[in-house]
């Protein structure tokens, strides 16, 4: 099916199972434990298991990995090295490689694989292997290496952009803003770490796994090992998070399938939480200029965002600038993506790359501006909304609500309680304050497919290679399908995360729901022709519904139109038209009260509101789930979450769980989210947007904004911890 | 984790007796430290000796006053215990700062007063640290030292010691008892049993002889007035203090009169000294001046000095409520 106009009416508005608050139906399956994720399949017969040696320095070269004494040692079967292991091709999205040696580029990358009969014998034989490194001089600071940086474009849209005349408009208006923002590396820090069951049958591989779109998973092994992507299975049906860090295949898949190669039996690789913050990949570090420049009535008259990270050669941008692009009406703008070389470990895509950390620097510098203005900081965003792409004006939004988000937030938010007047307003030991952004991030699709099959009882299943990362996925597919064909959610059975599936989007950039579902939709749109096609129903007039169908004076059960056999219906959706010819994106506001304790700066999250506007939003439940979760993120990378560098090693020092610090529950109060719900039909036939990466775009903002708010403290470096913060302090009274 | 033998003991003489065998061996009780250093290779140790049924599991009474506690009472055990709570609540206060649930659960007393930094050097086999690996030098300094000590600090090492537990035993002058190897038993003073780094290597953390093993800890009869802890910290759980003040303000509801204070996070051991008590009445920054005489704090650290101004004010500003 290809999407290419505004969808009309279809089976989806019906609104009988789709849009209503459902519980993920793998819920149970997970409390249970019999939810099977990656590192759990353990009907493996002789399965081995493998350790992984990383590299103690960040840069140089091994002149030796001395495993003479680990090869020896109690219950290794072999070790893989580069040496050893063949030629090895890169993946694109690999910036560094999965296995290194002899060069080294980045801290904790792998340099072998110890494969042993079990886990305990092959990480202690793992730490046997000290090699003989040298060390090579590398870059590990971003402000040291922003001169030598390049323009870099952001997923396909150019590094910069430029309208009217930004250094006119800014130098002539006559309120400005120049500040500089920095946020700091930033940790996917998933629950499940990278995990890989592998097993060989003659020259196919199977590979039991955590990623997040299994054909990407397919391709790129197939190009990382050299051999026909046919070949090749993925198997992923559940994941416990991913967040962007499982879009691309890493180190525990690749060898785990040259060990198993190797010794002819299925081995297990699990990455030691320790080596998943500098083994694998991260959200890059930036540096962020705003300058807004306002006139008094509060139009803005020039926004300029330049953008600078780093990564190893071949790695992307952080493109931060993007969040800029698209929310603001101006006349002059100009916007610069600059990327610098660094030798840290690998930065990639996370939760809503380049906006999640754009929004928090245009939507502080938004706050300044307001204040600077004596404006509301609501009103001066409504003041500058637009409807159409300020950069390019021919092209409208398919949908835009942020007004509306706007002003629904600061009505049930009790926004006009806010004193204006920073550090006015306290209780006890608590300065409160409050804070208000912008949520805004691009709701792209991917084609996507679907087997959807019509089996004895008229029972449905559904099977797409799509992936649950959490996210509800399994409970959406299935209201779609049962929306569809007229039955109740039980009678679906989703089954998701296996390349013997339909190719299907995968799950990653808030693409997946939207295009998934689609994907669904445009099997049952086969699988109703077929059902017609065999009762003989006119096509056009069949409807489904409550378990019956009718339609050319026909009023039969769904189950006997199944009687004579399985009927399955098959389609991928492509999208063009419409889709290209409208900005497509997803708006928000958040809204956050803070306390400051006066005499120790600690910072306490206090009330949360969120009001979404995503199209049709596919099950409340699941969705809220995706914007409580996204904006416990959003608040963790401006309170607590910082990958610290230390330049003389070139690493981040903090790499486990207990130093790394994410929000605990303690940290998070009562989140309240309010979905507006409004279908766009020109998104897709599901007339639904992505809403698992909105929510963590402008949270930040608002959490600092608030935080300025109660104490008069704007810290532009973040995050705002304790040691940052104290100093700049109201004294206590 | 390096491949160990492993034998569980019935009896206190059991354990000493099983020590003094087995050169290089360990005590595990909870386990909540050690078995996370014996994954990463922090220590190797070839003989685990497991004390979870040798008794010392009790919190009794002394007569004429004053409480002992089992060194395998668990930390959840201690802080819930109504008398604690009553008669020594700051120790209890400490201790609910403190890990998570779970972790209290399995952790014990006598573990929790041998805690190891958290340094995040000494967690990393690949970098230098003098704790760990003698005359590897010391990666904070120079390095990232955000959450480390500034009194008590050597060349040799500057991290915080992280017990909350041990900051209260320290402002309830605790005594910890200790067997040696010949059944034999002697007291240590709390603010004795946790050392500071001397420029010296090894870095010797606890006065505890080879072969010594925590059997009890003592509290002596109950001090009275208002006890708090105040452990400030980024997030709101499940990490170490940045500062933390335990004291014991005697005299509330007017100027306080007096009272006791030591401090944590900020030091390579629990912070207290007679100079630091003898200026309550005088105010937080008069205590703070008192404790931190010859503090040494390095660009990112400093601010740890104003945070305890602050904190102390804050908590003499509560007792004064």
């Amino acid at each position: 099916m290809k999407f290419e106009t505004a969808a009309g009416d279809n089976p989806i508005d019906r609104g009988k199972v789709v849009g209503r608050a459902t519980p993920r139906i793998d819920g149970p399956l997970k409390v249970a434990g019999h939810a099977t994720y990656a590192a759990e399949w353990h009907d493996q017969s002789n399965l081995a298991h493998g350790y992984i040696v990383a590299s103690a320095i960040a840069k140089g070269r091994v002149n030796s990995l001395r495993l003479e004494e680990a090869k020896w040692a109690p219950g290794v079967i072999t070790i893989i090295t580069a040496q050893n292991a063949g030629t090895l091709g890169q993946a694109g999205p690999n910036a560094a490689k999965l296995l290194g040696g002899p060069e080294v580029q980045h801290y904790h990358q792998a340099l072998a694989l110890v494969v042993a009969d079990s886990y305990e014998a092959a990480r202690a034989a793992a730490a046997l292997i000290k090699p003989d490194y040298t060390r090579a001089d590398g870059s590990y600071t971003l402000a040291a290496v922003t001169g030598a940086s390049k323009s870099d474009g952001i997923l396909g849209q150019p590094g910069d952009t430029a309208l009217g005349d930004f250094a006119g408009g800014f130098a002539g208006a006559p309120v400005q803003i120049d500040a500089t923002y920095t946020t700091p590396d930033l940790a996917h820090a998933m629950m499940e770490p990278y995990a890989t069951i592998a097993s060989w049958d003659g020259d196919r591989l199977t590979l039991h796994t955590s990623h997040q779109v299994v054909d990407w998973a397919r391709r790129d092994l197939a190009k990382t090992l050299g051999m026909p992507k046919d070949h090749i299975r993925i198997v992923t049906p559940y994941i416990g998070g991913g967040f962007g860090g499982k879009l691309w295949v890493r180190a525990d898949a690749v060898l785990a399938a040259l060990g198993a190669k190797a010794i002819g039996r299925p081995v297990k690789v699990v990455m030691p939480r320790p080596l998943m913050f500098n083994n694998s990949v991260h959200r890059p570090a930036t540096i962020q200029r705003m300058r807004l420049g306002a006139g008094h009535d509060g139009a803005l008259i020039a926004i300029g965002h330049e953008g600078w990270s780093g990564n190893l050669p071949g790695g992307d941008s952080e493109g931060a600038v993007q969040f800029s692009r698209g929310l603001y009406a101006a006349p002059n703008r100009m916007t610069r993506n600059r990327l610098s070389q660094l030798d840290l470990p690998e930065g990639n895509a996370m939760r809503a790359p380049g906006e999640a950390v754009g929004s928090i620097a245009v939507e502080v510098a938004m706050d300044e501006m307001a204040e600077k203005l004596g404006m509301d900081p609501v009103a001066f965003r409504i003041r500058n909304d637009t409807q159409v792409d300020p950069e390019h004006k021919e092209k409208k939004f398919s949908q835009r609500q942020l007004v509306e988000c706007l002003q629904t937030g600061a009505r049930k938010f009790g926004w006009d309680r806010r004193n204006a007047r920073p550090a006015s307003r306290r209780e006890g030991d608590w300065l409160i304050g409050m804070g208000v952004a912008a949520a805004m991030r691009g709701s792209p699709v991917l084609r996507s497919g679907a087997r959807v099959r019509l089996v004895a009882g008229g029972r449905v299943i559904v099977e797409t290679d799509m992936t649950d990362i959490g996210t509800g996925s399994y409970t959406i597919i299935g209201q779609t399908a049962a929306e569809m064909l007229g039955v109740p959610l039980n009678w679906v059975t989703v089954r998701l995360g296996d390349s013997n599936f339909p190719v299907s989007s995968g799950s990653g950039g808030q693409f997946g729901a939207n295009s998934a579902t689609s994907g669904v939709y445009a099997a049952c749109v086969k699988l109703r022709e077929a059902v017609a096609a065999r009762l003989g129903i006119d096509p056009a007039k069949i409807k489904f519904a409550g378990t019956k169908i009718t339609g050319s004076g026909k009023n039969v059960t769904l189950a006997s139109a199944a009687e004579a056999g399985e009927l399955t219906g098959e389609d991928t959706i492509d999208f063009g038209g419409i889709r290209q010819q409208r900005h497509q994106a997803t708006f928000g506001a958040h809204f956050v009260e803070v306390g400051v304790d006066i005499h120790t700066a600690e910072i306490r999250l206090r009330r949360m509101l969120a009001v979404c506007s995503a199209g049709r939003i596919l099950n409340p439940t699941t969705a809220r789930s995706q914007v409580i979760g996204a904006m416990t993120m959003g608040a963790g990378s401006v309170l607590c979450e910082e990958l610290v560098v230390d330049p003389r090693f070139g690493y981040f020092v903090n790499h486990d769980l207990a130093q790394y610090e994410v929000p605990v529950h303690a940290d998070i109060p009562h989140q309240e989210v309010i979905f507006l719900k409004d279908p766009d039909p020109e998104s897709s036939p599901m007339k639904a947007h992505g809403i698992g990466e909105l929510g963590i775009c402008g949270v930040g903002g608002a959490v600092a904004n608030a935080v300025y708010n109660a104490t008069g403290a704007r810290l532009r470096a973040f995050p705002m911890t304790v040691d940052k913060l104290l100093e700049h302090m109201p004294v206590p009274g | 984790m390096r491949a160990f033998t492993y034998q569980r003991v019935a009896t206190p003489a059991e354990a000493v007796a099983a020590l003094a065998a087995h050169p290089g061996a360990r005590l595990i009780a909870g386990g909540t430290n050690l078995l996370d250093h014996m994954k990463l290779q922090i220590a190797t140790p070839p003989h685990l000796i497991d004390i979870n049924r040798i008794g010392l599991d009790q919190i009794e009474t002394i007569p004429g006053g004053g409480m002992r506690i089992g060194a395998l009472v668990r930390n959840t055990d201690l802080a819930a215990h109504p008398q604690i709570r009553r008669d020594y609540a700051v120790l209890s206060r400490a201790i609910v700062a403190g890990a998570s649930g779970q972790l209290r659960n399995m952790a014990t007393t006598g573990g929790n007063l041998l805690q190891r930094t958290r340094c995040p050097y000494f967690y990393d086999t690949n970098l230098p640290c003098n704790k760990r690996d003698p005359g590897s030098g010391c990666s904070a300094q120079g390095g990232y030292n955000r959450d480390h000590a500034v009194l008590g600090v050597s060349s040799a090492c500057i991290c915080a010691f992280p017990s909350d537990m041990s900051v209260a035993l320290r402002v309830l002058d605790a005594v910890v008892e200790v067997m040696g190897p010949d059944e034999t038993s002697r007291a240590i003073a709390i603010a004795d049993f946790h050392r500071v780094p001397g420029e010296t290597l090894p870095v010797q953390e606890f006065a505890l002889a080879p072969g010594e093993m925590i059997t009890a800890v003592t509290l002596p009869p109950a001090p009275g007035g208002w006890h708090v802890y105040r452990k400030v910290r980024n997030r709101a759980s499940y990490a170490f203090a940045l500062v933390s003040v335990a004291a014991i303000i005697e005299g509330t509801g007017g100027a306080e009169k007096g009272g006791r204070i030591a401090l944590g996070g900020i030091g390579t051991k629990p912070w207290r000294s007679s100079a630091g008590d003898a200026a309550i009445p005088h105010g937080a920054q008069a205590v703070a001046d008192a404790l931190f005489a010859g503090a040494s704090p390095t660009d990112q650290n400093r601010y740890k000095l104003l945070l305890a101004t602050r904190t102390i004010a804050a908590v003499l500003a509560a007792a004064k409520g």
